[in-house]
């Protein structure tokens, strides 16, 4: 009753936070638009532009100071270019401070919300497109782009761009020709060698990043092919084909320093060439030599802020790069269409009804191809088949993690499309699919199926599961995962076993609980399991058949149909699949 | 500089051509700015004529210039350098054995090598010039103006000073932060990692909260720390403009005493902070050059392994080495004196196949993988290995393709010991078919081809007596079509069917070893592979590790294998059938 209560609760709670979802789907500039982000972005960014300003002007005052003085005028007229010097010289350092702090203070803010809205849009989204470990962490690497795109693109940028207009003002001021020139070369150095930078390094990324992954495939080769290479000769011919590939990356990667290397240059050139040329146009219009001297100075440190731009010019193609993949992901449709007004959860006890399911994934040959299948409450059924029969995706469809195509799954009579696929899950659910160990501790990661259960139901859930000795040597508070304590195998599928047991759907489903364990370990659990299931709405899936005598009905899929169906006392009386099975499991087991 | 990587950077020569002229280059155009400030000073105070603007164009030319060559030499030391790096890496891969850290060893010789760029490109060349230009500024200034160059000399230490005092203070709070800035990472990259699992138990919704406070309370103490930490730069900013202050002040007091003339002071005040700048522009590159470091020090830890484990394995590769060079002088010999001999010995029948008391032990394991097998196997014999998994199976077939060595016992071809055999020659008499085949990032020719120079009619003959052809003809460009982690997704059969072909593309090899080829496969896919080795183990010895009825049917004789140990034979399942 209290289960079906807070089920719907939460509903509502989801379709709200879907509504949500999709109106902040990050697009890559939504990363300032949060909440007082953009007071605190202005803020760094004045900082910012005050220590540079400081720096120019602490230059500009001491020429002036220094040229005044030569002509020797009384000390009075120097007092204030001497104040000014002083105070320049400390407050720089100080606003550069709070630059570095409000500029890192609002990066974090920007990270956290980055990826914050990017796991809320993976949520309800199907399989990534990209999938596999290593894409997974390159796209959290992506979030710190966000970090990189304020404190090294936006806010140097910004800075540069006030100190730049400050400098042209007091140059203008000075000799308004001399404005003009300098107005020009920070041009080149703070717009066109950035953008240059930026479109260079888009190009080049688009040749290297190929030349970088073939060489990571070829290295894969050589390592994770060890064996093949060995057997057969090859491993010479392969090496020099890595190097090969290294080769052609090295060439690329020159080529891009080649750009950088001349951007650089390039800045320091326009640098150089702009001061000689406001003294040049300075000494041409006659100006005096405080004036000139003050024009010259403030012209060659206001490239220093201008300078680094071309660098980030370049961080600044792979940034938006990072962003648009982020978008990309978090734009990955989701797994299956909710409905507008989910109907309310049907009541436990639960009968399942599966009829001519037909289920595809993505433009691909259906993976089942019109299966029927029946639960009835307190009944366990077994699915057993080939790998690429559709087992696992039976279950995937049962707990809504994969559209149906045609057919339909029925909960006491309601379709599942009618329910909220949040409301079906906490019906239907389980031991799924490679389960996966927090980085947490052992209660932790036992809790997450349960976070409001007590000691007692927890402890009991882990008796059930056979973990309790387990558990007893390496103590509950134990932290796990990849940074912790590593768990076997056998030991993984117990903890995902006690979650289920202790999470108790009024339907439990078991994913090959025995999928990569030894026969003894198999053995065991498969047992402990059958013990633990009794009595209670059960699907499993497996490839082992020892102790299947147990459950009410095996169903054999193959190929995305179901071939044959019964006990296994009738399975094994009729040839077929389900029977070559069983002879083989027997004559590669111990005869002990 | 890394000790490792200064010795490897000696011995390319393209390193240390490159990376000499690019840190010449740097300093150069470091010392070129006291140049710049000599003439820019002269033109300013009116000493110069104008006409001196042209030799100051000229000097901000070479220094673009020089700054421009810098970058490109860097580039070339860099490339250069990481490709001797990858070079030692991959030529290491064979020794560490299949399952060492494979994934982080991808990871290291790809991407990792990358973040030596930063200590190559930008942080050695800044070392290179902080030790050079501030000695030459400050020589300059004693020239110039003693008391200037006095409050130089006495104000520049204090920047490595502070640096490491602030640096020192905050050292372990900020390695604090910075790994709980990984956690934080880490965090996150788990929880998107276990999003199925919370889906199930549906936790997904609650987690992105946590995401939230977690990140939030991330934030507050990071910042806590960087308070403290960025003091340092704090003070290094302020010594550097307060000695500016330091110096135009009394500069400008002296001057209208008229006891310094302005070109002077002009010099005083464009070198002073040129001074400065190097110190803190190393220390900016420091933290970037530090993960290079740390990446040179993990490749080195693979390239020479360190303590006693570095010891055997050089041992035992220097033994490996010695025994290959006796076997090749051995067969060269041989070649020489008896061609026809040695060319009949390769070239003939299936060997006998005979291993005696032989025991494998693998390092850091309690039990042995087999323990005290004798086994014969006679020419043209074919024998399936069964038992339960850990029995020793997929060693027996290690063992006699000489990716492991007896710990005891002998393995004997021909009864010459494959100890002293030329493994590669030995080798070349077998096939091997890995149950799980690894499909090389190639065409699917050149999958099937491996290691042979198959001619393209030998490629399609072996194709199609593996049945690759059935599904080749499918793909998007045949038999071109590239495989692969990126290429074309194979299903478990037709990456066994492919493995299966390359064992076809050596019609010279008389000894398949077969390693459970139909595990994992349906019913159909399991026909298919057991017809084709039928066809190809004819005229040769077949030693098939397998589990199902089907293809264990193929074998004369069944060995059962059981804890490493061999079990008393049992009658062939329908051998009365043949």
């Amino acid at each position: 009753m209290s289960r079906t209560e807070t089920t719907t609760e939460t509903t509502r709670e989801t379709t709200r936070e879907t509504a949500m979802e999709t109106t902040t789907v990050a697009s890559p500039l939504s990363v300032v638009t949060g909440t007082g982000m953009g007071r605190r972005l202005v803020l760094a960014a004045l900082a910012g532009a005050a220590a540079d300003l400081a720096g120019v002007a602490l230059i500009a005052s001491a020429a002036w100071l220094i040229t005044r003085a030569a002509e020797q005028p009384p000390l009075a007229a120097l007092s204030v270019a001497i104040v000014a010097v002083r105070a320049f010289a400390t407050t720089r350092g100080v606003f550069r401070y709070g630059e570095r702090l409000a500029g890192h203070d609002v990066a974090l803010r920007a990270q956290a919300g980055t990826r914050e809205r990017l796991y809320r849009a993976l949520i309800p989204a199907g399989p990534l497109p990209q999938r596999g470990a290593d894409l997974l962490s390159r796209m959290v690497d992506d979030t710190d782009a966000v970090q990189d795109l304020l404190v090294r693109c936006l806010l140097p940028a910004a800075a540069a761009l006030i100190t730049g207009v400050a400098a042209v003002v007091i140059a203008g001021f000075l000799l308004p020709a001399a404005a003009f020139v300098l107005a020009a070369g920070l041009l080149v150095a703070g717009v066109l060698l950035p953008a240059g930078t930026a479109a260079a390094a888009r190009r080049w990324s688009a040749r290297i990043a190929p030349a970088r992954a073939d060489l990571a495939a070829r290295v894969a080769d050589l390592v994770h092919g060890a064996a093949d290479l060995a057997a057969y000769g090859a491993r010479d011919r392969a090496l020099s084909a890595a190097m090969d590939a290294d080769g052609r990356l090295s060439l690329l990667e020159r080529g891009q320093a080649r750009i950088n290397a001349a951007a650089l240059g390039v800045g320091m050139l326009t640098q150089g060439l702009t001061v000689v040329a406001v003294v040049l146009t300075a000494q041409a219009a006659g100006l005096g030599r405080v004036a000139t001297a003050v024009a010259a100075l403030t012209s060659l440190v206001a490239f220093e802020p201008v300078l680094p731009l071309a660098a980030a010019g370049e961080r600044f193609a792979g940034v938006v790069a990072a962003l648009r993949r982020l978008g990309e992901t978090a734009a990955t449709p989701p797994a299956v269409r909710e409905p507008a007004e989910p109907a309310s959860a049907p009541e436990p006890p639960l009968a399942v009804e599966v009829e001519d399911l037909v289920v595809r994934h993505s433009g691909r040959e259906p993976a089942l191809k019109g299966v029927s299948l029946t639960l009835t409450p307190g009944r366990r059924v077994a699915v057993v088949g080939p790998s690429g029969a559709g087992k696992s995706t039976l279950l995937s469809a049962l707990m809504r993690t994969v559209e149906i195509e045609s057919g339909a799954i029925r909960l006491n009579g309601v379709d599942v499309r009618r329910l909220s696929s949040d409301d079906v899950r906490a019906l239907i659910t389980g031991l799924t699919q490679d389960p996966y160990v927090f980085q947490a501790t052992v209660r932790d990661n036992l809790r997450l199926a349960g976070p409001e259960a007590s000691a007692e139901d927890v402890e009991a859930a882990v008796r059930r599961a056979r973990l309790d000795a387990w558990t007893e040597r390496t103590g509950w508070d134990a932290v796990l995962g990849e940074d912790g304590r590593t768990v076997s195998g056998g030991q993984l599928q117990r903890l995902a076993l006690a979650r289920a047991l202790l999470y108790d759907p009024p339907v439990l489903l078991l994913d090959e609980p025995a999928e990569a364990l030894d026969e003894e370990t198999a053995d065991l659990l498969m047992a402990d399991l059958l013990d633990a299931t009794r009595g209670h709405t059960t699907l499993l899936v497996t490839h082992r058949l020892r102790g299947l005598e147990q459950v009410d009905e095996i169903v054999v899929l193959e190929g995305g149909g179901v071939t044959q169906r019964g006990t296994h006392a009738d399975l094994v009386a009729v040839p077929g699949y389900y029977r070559d099975l069983w002879e083989s499991e027997a004559l590669t087991r111990h005869h002990g | 500089m890394h000790k490792d990587l200064l010795r490897l950077a000696r011995a390319e020569r393209s390193v240390r051509i490159h990376l000499a002229c690019c840190l010449a280059a740097a300093v150069v155009a470091g010392l070129l700015v006291l140049v710049q400030a000599e003439l820019l000073a002269g033109v300013l105070s009116g000493r110069f004529a104008v006409a001196a603007l042209l030799p100051l164009a000229l000097v901000v030319a070479c220094r673009g210039l020089l700054g421009w060559a810098q970058g490109v030499l860097a580039g070339r030391a860099a490339t250069a350098l990481k490709s001797a790096l990858r070079r030692l890496l991959l030529g290491r891969v064979e020794g560490l054995g299949p399952a060492y850290r494979s994934g982080e060893l991808v990871t290291l010789a790809g991407r990792g090598l990358d973040a030596l760029d930063p200590y190559l490109t930008g942080y050695l060349p800044a070392v290179a010039v902080a030790g050079v230009v501030p000695l030459a500024v400050v020589v300059r200034l004693f020239v110039a103006d003693l008391a200037t160059a006095v409050i130089v000399v006495l104000t520049l230490p204090l920047i490595p000073i502070f640096g490491a005092l602030v640096g020192w203070t905050t050292k372990a709070v900020t390695e604090r932060q910075w790994r709980a800035l990984a956690r934080l990472g880490g965090h996150f990259l788990d929880v998107v990692r276990g999003l199925p699992t919370l889906r199930a138990f549906g936790r997904a919704r609650y987690q992105a909260s946590v995401i939230r406070e977690v990140a939030e309370a991330h934030r507050a103490a990071t910042m806590r720390t960087l308070r403290v930490a960025f003091l340092s730069s704090l003070v290094l900013e302020l010594v550097a403009s307060l000695s500016l202050a330091l110096v135009a002040v009394p500069v400008g007091l002296r001057l209208l005493s008229g006891s310094l003339d302005l070109r002077t002071a002009l010099l005083v005040l464009l070198l002073a902070p040129e001074a400065y700048l190097p110190l803190r522009a190393m220390g900016t590159r420091f933290h970037a050059a530090m993960e290079g470091v740390a990446a040179a020090d993990e490749t080195f830890a693979v390239v020479n392994p360190p303590q006693e484990t570095g010891q055997e394995r050089a041992e035992e590769a220097a033994s490996a080495r010695s025994a290959k060079e006796a076997a090749s002088a051995r067969s060269a010999g041989k070649a020489e004196s008896a061609r026809s001999g040695g060319r009949a010995a390769s070239a003939g029948g299936p060997p006998e196949i005979r291993l005696e008391d032989v025991t494998v032990r693998y390092p850091g394991r309690e039990e042995t993988a087999l323990d005290c097998v004798s086994l014969v196997i006679e020419p043209g014999e074919r024998v399936a290995i069964v038992g339960p998994s850990g029995a020793g199976k997929s060693t027996l077939l290690h063992l006699l393709l000489g990716f492991v060595t007896p710990s005891a016992g002998r393995v004997l071809a021909d009864g010459v010991d494959l100890a002293e055999l030329d493994l590669d020659e030995w080798r070349r008499r077998l096939a091997f078919v890995p149950q799980r085949p690894h499909l090389f990032a190639t065409s699917v020719a050149d999958n099937i081809a491996l290691g042979s120079a198959a001619t393209p009619e030998e490629i399609r003959a072996a194709a199609e007596a593996a049945r690759v052809a059935e599904f080749a003809g499918a793909l998007p460009q045949g038999y071109d079509t590239p495989l692969g982690e990126r290429g074309a997704n194979l299903s478990a059969g037709q990456r066994q069917r492919v493995a299966l072909a390359r064992a076809f593309c050596r019609p010279a090899a008389r000894v398949l070893l077969l390693d459970e080829p139909t595990a994992r496969l349906d019913g159909r896919s399991e026909a298919a592979i057991v017809a084709a080795t039928r066809r190809l183990a004819e005229g040769r010895t077949a030693i098939i590790v397998a589990h199902r009825p089907a293809m264990i049917d193929l074998a004369d004789r069944v060995v059962r294998l059981d804890g490493g140990a061999l079990v008393p034979p049992v009658p062939v399942r329908g051998g009365e059938a043949r």
